[in-house]
């Protein structure tokens, strides 16, 4: 048990392990919602409270939980307060309620709720777990600021309302419509793996920056969203053995 | 419930081709990067995402109008939908090692994958937020896991062809397969006149 202190997890889920920039986890929300920066910033402030109440019940509950029925027990918990969320929004932010959509139920899959239950809140005590949540949700709220920010500059020449490139700039409206967001990420990735080159070149452990890895939501049942699958060459076939071989155990078991 | 053949059509396309899952609602996005490899593989992927979402479309959709409804609980419904999917994943796996070994084996390792896809619970959410009946659920459930499954073989056999080619030290790997698949969306969006005449 490490008691880690509020302000290293805030720190650690902001910058060090910033969930989408650094893991690449929770893409799927990532990509849908940021067609602009305001909805970016919604999307992640949501994740934020289910994130951070979730954390914070799961700690509280982790000697009752029995390990065999974990995975379950906290989608219930998480799907609870995602349905709570989706009704205060729905009560008091209906514009943002209306912009998300969908979206807004479907945070119960977002692979870094469940990773950080899986892998922090599940070990550790009530206030750090809190405050690990939050530092995750924070870390979420400025990646999808700064991607929506970025689409709707390109694509629309204003963020948050402001016009600020000159007139004669004409948008590329394709980015804020669903190819700009893949061509947003992809430029995204790429930066990544520079920096992961250029780091490893000055001999640096780069192994936290999971460029271009995208791990399975699944993966998130094994190990914390540990599993990376299908990151560069070869991985693919031993994660295909992986599951080959998690099903033949899970035969016999049967 | 009086939906007609032409219904069920505009359904079948508008949610394969139109609103493509992955390409323009971007759901499912896991499974369509990280098992886009080899068309083979894709192609298994596929098939057990048909397989499962239109099972699970209709339970969903059974569920929501016969209890749900009824018991005026319709707020429930995330919570229901995870757990009734993920229960069924289960349960399909167990009946398929029984009596379909064949497609068992076909389909087994993939089953364990989808549990979590975010496709699946999405589909059944779209059908209750759009007040689809039972049938319009099914069709709509088939017609969006076969929009993935073209997608998805698109993009295997795409990244293939990509391996023999010199791509810049930076986009190796992932952005190079973004990049694929963000032009794949442009070429899904060109369906969307199929709709309109």
């Amino acid at each position: 048990m490490n008691h880690d202190s509020a302000g290293e997890r805030l720190y650690n889920g902001i910058i060090k392990e910033n969930p989408t920039l650094v893991l690449m986890l929770g893409m799927c929300p990532t990509l849908a919602v940021t067609t602009s920066a305001i909805n970016g910033l919604g999307m992640g402030l949501t994740t934020m409270v289910v994130l951070a109440l979730s954390n914070a019940i799961i700690s509280l509950l982790r000697g009752i939980i029995p390990d065999k029925v974990r995975i379950p027990a906290f989608i219930v918990i998480i799907a609870s307060f995602v349905t709570v969320v989706q009704m205060v929004l729905q009560a008091y932010l209906p514009f943002l309620y209306d912009a998300l959509g969908i979206y807004i139920p479907l945070i119960v899959v977002n692979c870094i709720i469940l990773g950080r239950a899986e892998s922090y809140a599940s070990k550790n005590p009530v206030l750090p777990s809190l405050f690990d949540g939050i530092g995750m949700g924070l870390g979420f709220s400025v990646a999808l600021t700064i991607i929506g920010a970025v689409r709707e500059i390109l694509g629309a020449g204003e963020v948050f309302g402001f016009h600020f490139m000159p007139a004669s700039y004409v948008p590329f409206s394709i980015f804020v419509l669903a190819p700009g967001a893949f061509f947003v990420l992809a430029v995204l990735t790429a930066i990544q793996n520079k920096v992961k080159i250029m780091g490893e070149k000055k001999g640096r452990d780069m192994s936290k920056i999971q460029s271009g890895c995208h791990s399975d939501c699944a993966s998130c049942t094994d190990s914390g969203c540990g599993r990376r699958f299908y990151g560069g060459s070869g991985k693919e076939e031993a994660a295909d053995k992986k599951a080959a071989g998690r099903e033949h155990t899970q035969g016999e078991v049967k | 419930m009086a939906s007609t053949w032409k219904e069920l059509l505009v359904i079948l396309i508008s949610s394969s081709l139109v609103s493509n899952v992955v390409l323009s609602q971007f759901l499912g996005l896991c499974p369509f990067l990280g098992v886009s490899k080899k068309v083979e593989t894709a192609a298994g992927m596929g098939t057990a995402v048909i397989f499962v979402i239109t099972l699970a479309s209709a339970v969903a959709g059974l569920i929501y109008q016969y209890i749900l409804v009824p018991l005026d609980i319709t707020y429930l419904q995330t919570i229901v939908f995870i757990l009734v999917i993920a229960a069924l994943v289960q349960f399909v796996e167990m009946v398929l090692k029984k009596f379909m070994p064949g497609l068992y084996v076909a389909l087994g390792v993939y089953l364990p994958l989808i549990t979590t896809n975010c496709a699946v619970l999405g589909v059944a959410l779209k059908n209750v937020q759009k007040q689809y009946g039972i049938l319009p659920s099914i069709v709509n459930g088939f017609a969006t896991a076969a929009g993935f499954t073209v997608a998805i073989v698109i993009l295997a056999g795409i990244r293939e062809k990509i391996e023999y080619n010199d791509v810049p030290q930076s986009f190796k790997g992932m952005p190079i397969v973004l990049v694929t698949a963000g032009l794949m969306a442009i070429v899904f969006c060109g369906f969307a006149g199929l709709l309109r005449g």
